[in-house]
């Protein structure tokens, strides 16, 4: 019989521990089949983050490395200067990358490092049981904002693709989602051009992806990809929000 | 070969260049910034890497990434800045994890100020961040001995895949010194056959992690770390015991204050007073065992404990001491440097004389 569809390389025979209607199997899937078909499952190392995808370093096959809170980026320097060869990412959810650790990502964007970066925005800090997040929509409800996120108390969101965008050392920021085929294969292409870029030799390359969290957000996994598509999409749009390679130019 | 005069914290920047660290992360702070200075002069020029760091917090996990994919590394900073290192020193320690980390201290708590102390006794031998962790605390007293306990620091970082802290402070730091460039014993250091670098389709994948959800594979590791530190304990431990072999009194200090002790030590000779210096040169371990046999000689009345804090070092003298002999201490916090007259004063109070 012929092989129509099999697991990815760069993905560990591990049971991945995420719930049911989460995106993150979706994602890692994209991640795994980006570094299988460059060709550098070998050459490359992988920075989990806390949180959601904290083990994510049990599912891929590449070397990984779990970092601290908001540090993957940080970890992901050491990696990179000491071993410019290797293609290094990191995987991180909204409560690691957009609260512990902004200055971390910031930073890593300011000096144009050569990684990329997987941010997956799922409104809400998912492991810790559905706390409030950075990127927590006004109005949604979370553990700790249980009148839901008030504008006057909190802010609004935080848009991440927009203001790494604007540094100059990003080369390449783009938001997708993986609602439905379509999307997933944008989302794809969006994380492949990430590592191409990177392999290139480009900046700091920035792929967030709108995810969705149907346990804590207390919906069913379709309803939960309503309410990223009538919520999410419209406070955090989809699109290529840098793009500073030599093609754009 | 012959003598150059380095200041101490260019002397640590080159000891680590010599024992082929190419690798530096760190932020400004003083009195260590000729540390971070010199490295960003020079690893450019061996082919290696310096990044000054958003912050310390960025900078130790810049070490644990470099570290964790099998480079020599190292970062150094002064006391507040040592604190926002601890939760990166624990994730290192638990991934097992080689680096050198320096610190430079001046005075504290908070923000203090930036005079020479020994206040961080405690956060370095007892570790600042979470959980059952031990670091190699290396205490050089001159510029010399930096030197050389910084080469040899990155030795003892591979031989036990365990991150090492070289603990001066702002005199050592600041100080300049006749010094002898000379290589650190040889070691057969293990290969970083666990080091995440890249499996070229060649091995399993190597996984960095300090994440143990399980609490049995948790105590597991706790255990390993255990036996580790045993084997530490059991080699690695070093003291300088100089002065009176028949003392009244023993001082132990480290350090900077172990060479005004030193100067103590003569005046009290002068006073007819026989003393002992024991100097701790590794603060952990702590050469226990040596302090309690020099304690226990019969002509022992008392030992005596200087310190630039108010107090730190003292607690392992007396565990150490065990209760045969008292225990007194002297020392000056906040940045203030101890005279050897102060020294005298206190021990003619403890053991009497003119």
């Amino acid at each position: 019989m012929a092989i129509v569809y099999q697991k990815s390389k760069a993905l560990t025979d591990a049971e991945l521990h995420y719930c049911p209607g989460c995106t993150h199997g979706i994602i890692h899937k994209l991640v795994a089949e980006t570094l299988e078909e460059l060709g550098i499952i070998g050459t490359t190392v992988g920075i989990a983050p806390v949180g959601c995808s904290v083990f994510a370093y049990n599912y891929f096959t590449c070397d990984m490395m779990e970092a601290a809170h908001g540090r993957a980026p940080a970890v992901a320097t050491g990696v990179k200067r000491t071993h410019p060869d290797l293609s290094v990412f990191t995987y991180q959810g909204d409560g690691d990358l957009a609260a512990i650790g902004t200055a971390e990502i910031v930073h890593a964007a300011m000096r144009g490092e050569k990684i990329t970066t997987i941010f997956v925005n799922n409104a809400i800090y998912g492991m810790t049981g559905g706390q409030m997040a950075p990127t927590t929509l006004v109005g949604q409800k979370a553990t700790t904002a249980p009148y839901g996120r008030q504008k006057e108390h909190y802010g609004s969101p935080i848009r991440m693709c927009e203001m790494l965008s604007t540094i100059d050392g990003c080369t390449y920021a783009e938001r997708v989602t993986v609602t439905d085929v379509a999307n997933v294969v944008k989302a794809k292409k969006a994380i492949k051009k990430a590592f191409t870029l990177q392999q290139q030799g480009a900046g700091f390359t920035f792929v967030e992806v709108l995810s969705t969290c149907p346990t804590n957000w207390g919906l069913s996994p379709l309803k939960a990809i309503d309410w990223l598509k009538d919520n999410m999409i419209p406070y955090y749009p989809l699109g290529v929000y840098a793009n500073r390679t030599e093609e754009a130019k | 070969m012959a003598k150059e005069l380095w200041k101490g914290n260019e002397a640590v920047a080159q000891a680590a260049i010599r024992a082929g660290c190419k690798y530096f992360f760190g932020y400004p702070i003083t009195p260590q910034n000729e540390i971070p200075e010199y490295f960003s002069k020079h690893l450019p020029l061996v082919g290696g890497c310096f990044i000054q760091a958003e912050s310390e917090i960025a900078a130790i996990n810049m070490v644990y990434g470099a570290a964790g994919s099998g480079a020599r590394v190292m970062t150094s900073s002064s006391s507040p800045g040592i604190s926002l290192k601890q939760e990166g020193i624990t994730y290192i320690a638990c991934a097992e994890l080689p680096a050198v980390i320096v610190n430079m201290m001046r005075g504290g708590p908070g923000l203090g100020n930036i005079a020479p102390s020994q206040a961080d006794y405690f956060q370095a031998t007892r570790g600042g961040g979470n959980g059952d962790y031990r670091t190699v605390v290396l205490a050089p007293a001159t510029i010399q001995e930096a030197a050389d306990l910084v080469q040899e620091a990155f030795d003892i970082a591979d031989y036990y895949r365990n991150p090492v802290v070289v603990l001066a402070d702002g005199m050592i730091g600041q100080m300049m010194e006749a010094i002898e460039w000379r290589d650190p014993k040889k070691r057969e250091l293990p290969q970083k056959t666990w080091a995440a670098n890249g499996t070229f389709d060649k091995r399993e994948h190597n996984i960095i992690n300090s994440l143990f959800i399980d609490a049995g594979d948790c105590t597991v590791q706790n255990k390993k770390l255990e036996e580790k530190y045993r084997a530490i304990t059991q080699n690695e431990i070093r003291y300088d015991l100089s002065g009176d072999e028949e003392p009244e009194v023993v001082l132990v200090a480290y350090g900077t204050t172990s060479r005004i002790a030193r100067a103590a030590c003569i005046q009290l000779k002068e006073k007819g007073i026989k003393a002992s210096l024991f100097r701790p040169i590794t603060l952990w371990p702590f050469p226990e065992k040596a302090l309690h046999d020099e304690a226990q000689k019969p002509s022992v009345k008392a030992v005596v404990t200087v310190e630039m804090s108010m107090g730190q070092m003292v607690d392992d003298v007396k565990i150490a001491v065990n209760g045969i002999k008292p225990v007194e201490f002297f020392g000056t916090g906040g940045g203030t440097i101890p005279t050897p007259q102060q020294i005298v004063q206190k021990i003619v109070t403890v053991v009497g004389g003119k």
